[in-house]
Formats: C-alpha cells, structure tokens, sequence
C-alpha cells in the first residue's frame, strides 16, 4: 500500500513517522493498522513533544499512590485507608468548534477517568480562557462552553465548585477548556486500567458505538484554521445520563466486587483503539477484539470506524473470567449495555477481526512507543524589549477609587457568580466552601477532613518569563489552597500551548515545565497526572502559554477552614511583603493591561520566600489566630481587600496605610507570595505580628474591618469608595459584558 | 421512623437525603425504582436529580416506575410522600400534584440559596415552623417556574396548600425574591389531604452547620413529630 500526502496530512502524521511505522512494522501498515497508529502517535495520545521533558517533573512522594502516567488519574493517600484521585484534562479544539457539546464531553471524559480507577467523583473545576467579551464569537462560545459544563455536571450529580477564567485577545478563535476531576474512596477500592489474565474477556459497558468522533485525537494535534468548521464531526455529543448509570455502576463495582475485576478503563480519545491498547501495555498482555461484537449506533460502520469512534458514555471492562456473568449482570441492573468484544491474549499484539477475518494485527508495543522530538527552542525575539519597558516611566494611578472600580468590572475580575450559578456546585452535599473564594473545600464525609482544590495559570506572566510564569502558577494555585486553611499536597497540569514546531513555542513549553517543575519541588508538591494539548494557534497566532496547574490540599480539621469574608472588627494584614511597591511589582498585571493597553515587565517570584509566607499563614491557622484569608493576586492589595470587603459585607478603615512613591504599584501591583489576612482581634494581631518575626515575613497591619450597612467604605490610604459602588462594578461585570441583564 | 427513598436512574439527592434523614436518627434506606415494596416506611422521598435523564420531560418517565404504583399506594392510605426538585417534578407528571415546572424564566440552571416562607401551618411538613420563620435553603435546577391554570391556583389558595413561597431574607414575597419565575412565588404545593409536598428547593442540602445553615432540618422534624417518634 501507498500512501499519499493527503491521507497523511488527515491523520496528521508525517512522511517519517510513516516510515518509522513501515520499519517497526518491517511491512506497509493497511488502513486500520495506519489509523490506530496515528491515533496513537498524536500528540494528544502519544505526549511526542512533551513526555521527554515530563522527567523534569518532581512525580514521587510519601504519600502518592500512582506512578505519574501510569494509571488514568494521580492517587493520593490521605491516610486512614482514605485516597484521592485527581487529574485535569483539556477539551480546547472541539469547544472551539462547538462549545456546548465540546465542554460537556470535556467533563464526561474527566468524570471517566476518575472512576475508571474506582473512586467516586467529588467535585468538578473548569479553567476556561477566551477572546475579549466584546466580540460576539466570544460571547457565543463562553456562554456555549458554560452551558455545556452545567448541562452535563448537574445532570450527573457532581458539583462543579470552581475553577477560573480569563479573557485575552491570543484566546480569540481558540478557547481553552480545561477540565479538572477529583475522586475519594477507599485505598483498597482503587482498581487499575489494566487488561491482565489473557483468557479474561475485555467487555464493552455503555453507549453504543457511532460513527461521532473518528480522528478526535488527530483533530487535537493540528492547529484550527478556516476549514475547522468542517471537522464538526469530529466532535462527539455526550449523553450525561448514560455517564450517571456508567458512574454509579462503576463505584459500585469497585466498592463491592473489586475482586470480580482486572481492570477498568474508560473509553476516550481514540476510542477503543487507545483504552484496549494502552491497557494491555499496563499488563505487559495483548488483546483480541471481534469488531463484529462492537454494538454499533448505524449499519455499515468499517473497522476503521469501531475502532476509531470517539463516541461517548463507554467504559472497557476486563473481568475475571469465572466472574464475567456476575459483571454483566451488575451493569444489566444498571440498566446499561454491556457485550463481550474480545479477550485479553498473551501474545503481545493488539489483533482486530471482523468475524473470521483479520482486520489488523500490530505489536502493542509498536503503538504505545511514539516517536519523541527533542524541541528545538528559541528564546522570542520581543522578549528583552518587553521585559525592558521602564514601567517607573509610565504616569502614577491619578483616580484609585475610580481604577479600583474599573478592575473590579472588568471581565478579568469581576464577580463569577454568573457562571457559577449555572453549576449545581452544593450536590453530594460536601461542598463546605463554595465558588468565589479562593479554592473549593470538600468535606471528607465520615471524617473530619477536607480537600481544598484550585486550579490557577496567568498566561501573561508565561509569556513574559515561562520559567518564573509556570512557577508562579504553582505558587497561586498553591496560596488558594492555602487560603482556605488547607496544606498543598499534590499537583496535576494541563500545558495548552501553541504549534511545538516553532521554536519560540517550543522554549515557552520547555521552560514552562522547567518551571512548574522548579515550583512543585520547592513544595513538596509532585505531579500526579497531567495532560498536555498543542497546537492551540489559529491563522492569527498562538494562545498564551498557559500551564494550567490544579491543587489538591488537605485540611486536617475542616472546621479550621478560612475564607475571605471579613467581620466587623477583624484586624485586616497585609503578608508577605511591604505595603509599598516599586513600578516593577505591575509587571504583567491586569491593572497594566487595562489602563495602559500594555503586557510588559518582568515576572518574578523568590520560591523560598513564597514557601516562607504560605507556611507561616497554615501555622497562624492552626493556632488559631486566623479569621479570615484570601490571596492577593489579580487586581493587587486593592482588589484583595475588595474582595475580603464584599465577602463579608463589611468596610474597612486603611486609610492610614502608607503606601510608597508608587500609588499604583502599591494598590495594584501583582508581586507574588502575599495574602490578606484577618484576626479576629489585636491580641491575635499581636501574635501573628510576632509568628511573623520569627519566620523573617512581613506583616502589615493595614486597620479594621468597620460596621456593615448602607455607608459602609473601603478606605486605603487615598483611596476612599463606598461597598455599595465596589459592589455594582464587581457583580454586574460579566453581566455587562455580556450585554445581558442576567 | 421509617423512610425510603426513593432512586431511579439519574437520581442524585437520595445520598444527601439519607445523609440529611440520618442524621436526625431516621432509619432510613434506598429502594430501586424496580421494586414494588417500599419496606413499611412512614415517609417516601422522591429525590432530586435527572431521572432518565430529563429526557422527553422531567419525570415524564419516571412517572411510570413500578415502584410508583406503591407510592400511590402509600399516598392514598395517607402514608407521607415529599418530592424534591426533580421529585416534586415526578409527582406532577403521575397526578399526584396539580401543576406543571417549566423551564426558568431566565432559561439558565440556578443554583443558589433562596428563602422560603411556608405559607401553611397544618400540613405534617410545616407544622413545625413557627409562623413567619424565613428559611433558608438552597435551590439548584433549571425547571422549577412552577404553573398552573387559575382555577388550580385558586384552590391550592383556598384551601392553603401552597406549602413554600419564595421570599426575601426579611419574609416579603416580592418578585425580586423570586428566582425562576414561578406563579406566585411557589416553591412547593400540597395534595388535597396534605400528606404529599413537593418543593423544588433542598431542604436535605441545609442539614448542617458545616454546610452553611440547617434550615432544612424543620421539615424533617415536622414529618418526625407527625409519624409520632420525637426528633
């Protein structure tokens, strides 16, 4: 067999690939054996630019479970005989093409991989980045992507408690939607994607098979231009409901009749072809699939088709032998699907028939042995003068209450109730800290812990330094989890870059994980699970380097746990850092992007010092001096106190704070490893003062938090505005940009 | 007392539910869908969720369980039945509730607190709230604009079956309290005899302190005090 460019280009793989696969082969690949290869070797599958710099990646410790990549999620033990599994996962290239649908499968995808490894799913995150909100493709997509996220989380009973979103131009046409998933059950509960036992039978559970979604994978790993639109029907449709009997019929699974199983592993990109192969890599085994066994949606699909199907809502079940009638009757209750497709062999080759004939036949370890690239990487030509920009140049804020009011409108940081409103975020009732805080906080039911999660990436900070950008992503997602009371643990990412063939994006990616590899090892924080999802460019050019980093934190006692809300009397401090700030605190910070159209400086972050001050704010909690917390990021001090201000419905009184030659560094400057806190009086002031001292943190005293009602303020050394005025700006944000009254 | 609650596929509250019942000292447990024997409970629940997905139309399908025969059962001998949220959709769809939940006025999903005023002191589920107590509990759907046709709405009236009003924090029913359009603020109605409630709000997700308030609670202890075992 031949092949041409043309089929080549359709299943995005190169002429030498090609040829890789000829010589690995020693003969031509047919058609299938081409299309499980390619699906295999994209780079959405097969991580071929990115998995050689994984091993940067801190990925061990006490109390991980997993090896990083070698199951579906990250497992954690929490002690007690208690895990967690997490792990995010993009959904960017079909959201861009049909948001509702895109998102929506997004999160099923997640939600499988969960409890593919036989936990329950407890709450859902979405980090999300589009265009500006003021053109309607935008509009359509944000409000699509959202929708679709609640269509499909409130209707399977999980709360979608958090997550962020951000808007900016290099987002326009290419949206991000990463979707993040934790499980909690028991340690002895925990079943492994793998198909071991030849002889066992590998059962497919769930939605029949379509022809929706062949070539997703491939679709992925290409960059979006003008003929994307054709690719629709790359995009799968999902059927939560299916998900929910899928989900339920799993745990139940694991949690009764653990010993009835192999393995579990749920059906994602590249369909059966990846979950039956890369299980049988697990196990070391071969697998034998009967495409004729496959219950199809349509007549007349090819063996290409089954085995390339992206459709949805499908789990690969490899039971023991002598337990597969109990199995097939646990998912019949269920009310589910379930068929014999094939059986787990141990000849090391993934063989498909179609009823007595041979469909294809190619080594496992052929497929599941990509080729990787060395990336070819080259600092961007613009980042000196960017860097370089004498921000001390540029005019001091003249109007702080006015600017003050115009972050908090802004799309970038006004209010996110619009969004999390659409989310069923309180189901399974343990959501003990809900959305607009700084991290969610689970409740452990049955104990008295809690798991706070948080997902957190400024992709202007990335683009302008990547290795201290991607660190301080860690940083943030790590003092949101701090903010909340709880002890960062583990780590899971999502790298959505632009076309790793650049090399300009290649040194973004390289350096970014060096980064986020710099920041996890000075915290202790290994990464569990990951994803990574290139070729984000349109014809205008690339997203912004965007690390995604999700969170796991633990809190021992959840009745410990903080949020930003301040009350009448608390004594509000500054940590971290000293009131007053030079120009080159604005560096990349939304205030610099807004009032001077301008993403320049130099990022920064001392990780010693950030794991100083995030230490000191969990050892200031468990004495007990702690009233209240938030981290001081987006917006600077002035948006922080805002926030602390709206939360609790209280002003407060700062107007003696001292704040430097730079009005606008001061209130709005975005250096790193500070929070807002609060104690409940000067005694425990007092204290924190001193608990400060000893640690070498600074501490702020910043006033009182004053009385609630109509004239309550926010006063901060000159800046002076009414709760009333911060309110209707942060609340009506997004509702404003949107153009709705909603 | 004795309390089942009720799963059908697609069902998500019945853990928050039994969570909810526990914790007051209910013994209470899940029954299928399939089955026809409710295990001699005092109290049914039909819990919120997607039953069969909310295709074709919420609690269109579920409606036709055959565990819903011996709900009708139960209900007829005066047994207690409450339906939450996609419950009190499924007893609209089997005639065990006048009225319709359509979709919400601002046609999004809404999950956020509400305050609710019962607006009737008989029933076994609001006998236990003081007169004027605002509670507040938790709503969380996209079709709970409840309707029905005036002569309906003029019983339920008469004959004070409107078990919960939506209302402001300080008790007022205003249009602003209202959050999805629903006709006279209604967020839950009582059948004729007063035995059945159906409510879109979540009385089961304000069980706690540690969740944000324990509203929900008195509803519980009414139908506790009712059946007769003291919460």
């Amino acid at each position: 067999m031949t092949v041409d460019d043309a089929t080549l280009e359709r299943i995005a793989l190169s002429r030498a690939e090609y040829e890789r696969l000829v010589d690995l082969l020693d003969r031509e690949p047919n058609g299938l054996e081409l299309g499980m290869a390619a699906a295999l070797w994209s780079e959405h599958c097969g991580y071929k630019h990115t998995r050689p710099l994984f091993r940067h990646f801190p990925t061990t410790g006490p109390s991980v479970l997993t090896e990083a990549g070698a199951e579906n999620a990250g497992a954690i033990d929490l002690g007690d005989g208690w895990c967690a599994v997490f792990k995010m996962e993009s959904h960017n290239h079909p959201s861009a093409i049909e948001p509702y649908e895109g998102a929506a499968t997004g999160v099923g995808g997640i939600l499988r991989d969960i409890f593919a490894m036989g936990m329950r799913p407890v709450a859902l995150l979405d980090s999300l980045r589009f265009g500006p909100l003021d053109e309607p493709r935008n509009r359509h997509l944000f409000s699509g992507v959202v929708a679709g996220i609640g269509g499909y989380g409130n209707c399977v009973g999980v709360p979608t408690v958090g997550g962020e979103v951000q808007f900016d131009p290099a987002y326009g046409g290419n949206p991000l939607v990463n979707a993040m998933c934790l499980g909690v059950g028991r340690v002895e509960h925990l079943l492994s994607a793998s198909a071991r036992g030849p002889g066992n039978p590998l059962v497919l559970v769930g939605a029949d098979t379509g022809r929706d979604g062949i070539h997703g994978a491939t679709f992925a790993s290409v960059e979006l231009d003008d003929a994307s639109e054709e690719r629709r029907p790359a995009v799968q449709v999902g059927n939560p409901f299916m998900e929910k009997l899928l989900l339920e019929a799993c745990v139940e699974l694991a949690e009764q009749h653990g010993d009835w199983v192999e393995g579990l592993q749920d059906l994602g990109a590249a369909g059966l072809t990846s979950s039956s192969v890369e299980a049988a890599a697990r196990a070391g085994t071969g697998i034998e699939i009967d495409v004729a066994r496959v219950p199809r949606r349509e007549a007349g699909m090819t063996p290409d088709e089954v085995m390339l199907s992206e459709s949805q809502e499908r789990m690969l079940v490899i039971p023991k032998r002598e337990h597969l009638d109990d199995v097939l009757a646990l998912f019949r209750r269920w009310e589910l699907h379930a068929d014999v497709i094939g059986e787990v062999t141990d000849d090391g080759y993934a063989t498909i028939r179609e009823g007595e004939t041979l469909a294809a036949r190619i080594p496992v370890n052929v497929l599941t042995d990509p080729p990787q690239y060395e990336l070819d990487c080259e600092r961007p030509a613009d980042l000196d003068r960017r860097q370089a920009v004498d921000l001390a140049a540029l005019p001091d804020c003249d109007d702080p209450a006015a600017a003050l009011i115009a972050l908090l409108g802004s799309p970038n940081i006004a209010s996110r109730r619009w969004i999390y409103r659409q989310y069923d975020h309180e189901v399974l009732t343990g959501t003990v800290v809900p959305p607009g805080g700084d991290a969610a906080l689970i409740w452990l039911k049955g104990t008295e812990r809690a798991l706070a999660v948080a997902t957190d990436c400024n992709g202007r900070l990335v683009e302008l330094e990547p290795r201290a950008g991607a660190a301080c992503a860690v940083a943030e997602a790590a003092r949101n989890v701090v903010a909340v009371g709880a002890t960062p643990v583990a780590v899971t990412d999502c790298l959505n870059f632009g076309n790793p063939e650049r090399p300009t994006i290649a040194y973004q990616i390289e350096q970014s994980i060096l980064g986020l590899a710099d920041a996890c090892r000075a915290f202790g924080t290994p990464v569990v699970s990951g994803n990574a999802s290139l070729y984000n460019e349109t014809p205008a050019g690339a997203v912004l380097p965007t690390p995604t980093v999700g969170m796991l934190g633990l809190l021992d006692d959840v009745a410990r746990r903080l949020t930003p809300a301040i009350s009448e009397g608390d004594e509000v401090l500054l940590i971290g850092a000293p009131l007053a700030q030079p120009a080159q605190a604005l560096a990349g910070s939304e205030y610099l992007a807004s009032r001077h159209d301008l993403v320049a400086g130099v990022p920064a972050i001392d990780l010693d010092r950030e794991g100083r001050v995030q230490r000191l704010v969990l050892d200031a909690n468990a004495r007990g001096l702690l009233s209240a917390a938030h981290d001081c990021a987006d917006g600077g001090l002035a948006v922080a106190l805002a926030e602390c201000c709206l939360a609790g419905g209280v002003g407060l009184d700062a107007s003696g704070a001292v704040l430097g030659d730079r009005l606008d560094a001061a209130l709005f400057g975005e250096a790193q490893s500070r929070f807002v806190v609060a104690t409940p009086d000067a005694e425990t002031r007092a204290a924190l003062e001193t608990l400060a001292a000893e640690a070498g943190v600074d501490a702020v005293a910043l006033g009182v938090a004053t009385g609630a009602g109509e004239d309550a303020r926010l006063r901060l050394g000159p800046l002076d505005a009414s709760l009333a005025a911060l309110r209707e700006a942060y609340e009506g944000g997004l509702p404003r940009a949107l153009g709705s009254g909603a | 007392m004795r309390a089942a609650v009720v799963v059908f596929p697609g069902s998500w509250s019945d853990g928050d539910c039994l969570f909810a019942l526990e914790r007051l000292g209910v013994d209470a447990y899940r029954v299928w869908h399939r089955e026809t024997d409710l295990g001699g409970a005092d109290l049914v629940v039909l819990p919120g969720g997607f039953s069969y997905g909310d295709y074709l139309r919420c609690g269109a399908i579920a409606r036709f369980s055959p565990v819903m025969q011996a709900v009708g059962t139960h209900a007829d001998a005066g047994g207690l039945v409450i339906g939450i949220c996609n419950g009190f959709q499924i007893l609209c769809e089997a005639g065990m509730l006048p009225g319709v939940l359509m979709r919400n006025a601002s046609l999004q999903f809404r999950c956020q607190p509400v305050h609710l005023i019962a607006a009737e002191h008989g029933s076994p589920f609001t006998a236990g709230i003081e007169p004027g107590r605002v509670l507040q509990v938790p709503i969380s759907h996209g079709e709970g604009n409840y309707f029905a046709d005036a002569a309906t709405l003029e019983a339920l009236e008469s004959q004070r079956r409107v078990a919960f009003r939506y209302c402001t924090a300080d008790g007022l029913v205003t249009p602003e309290a209202n959050p999805n359009g629903s006709v006279a603020n209604i967020a839950g109605v009582l059948n004729a005899e007063g035995n059945v409630l159906g409510m879109m709000p979540h009385p089961e997700r304000a069980a706690a302190p540690l969740l944000g308030g324990e509203d929900g609670n008195v509803i519980w202890q009414s139908a506790l005090a009712r059946v007769g075992v003291p919460a």
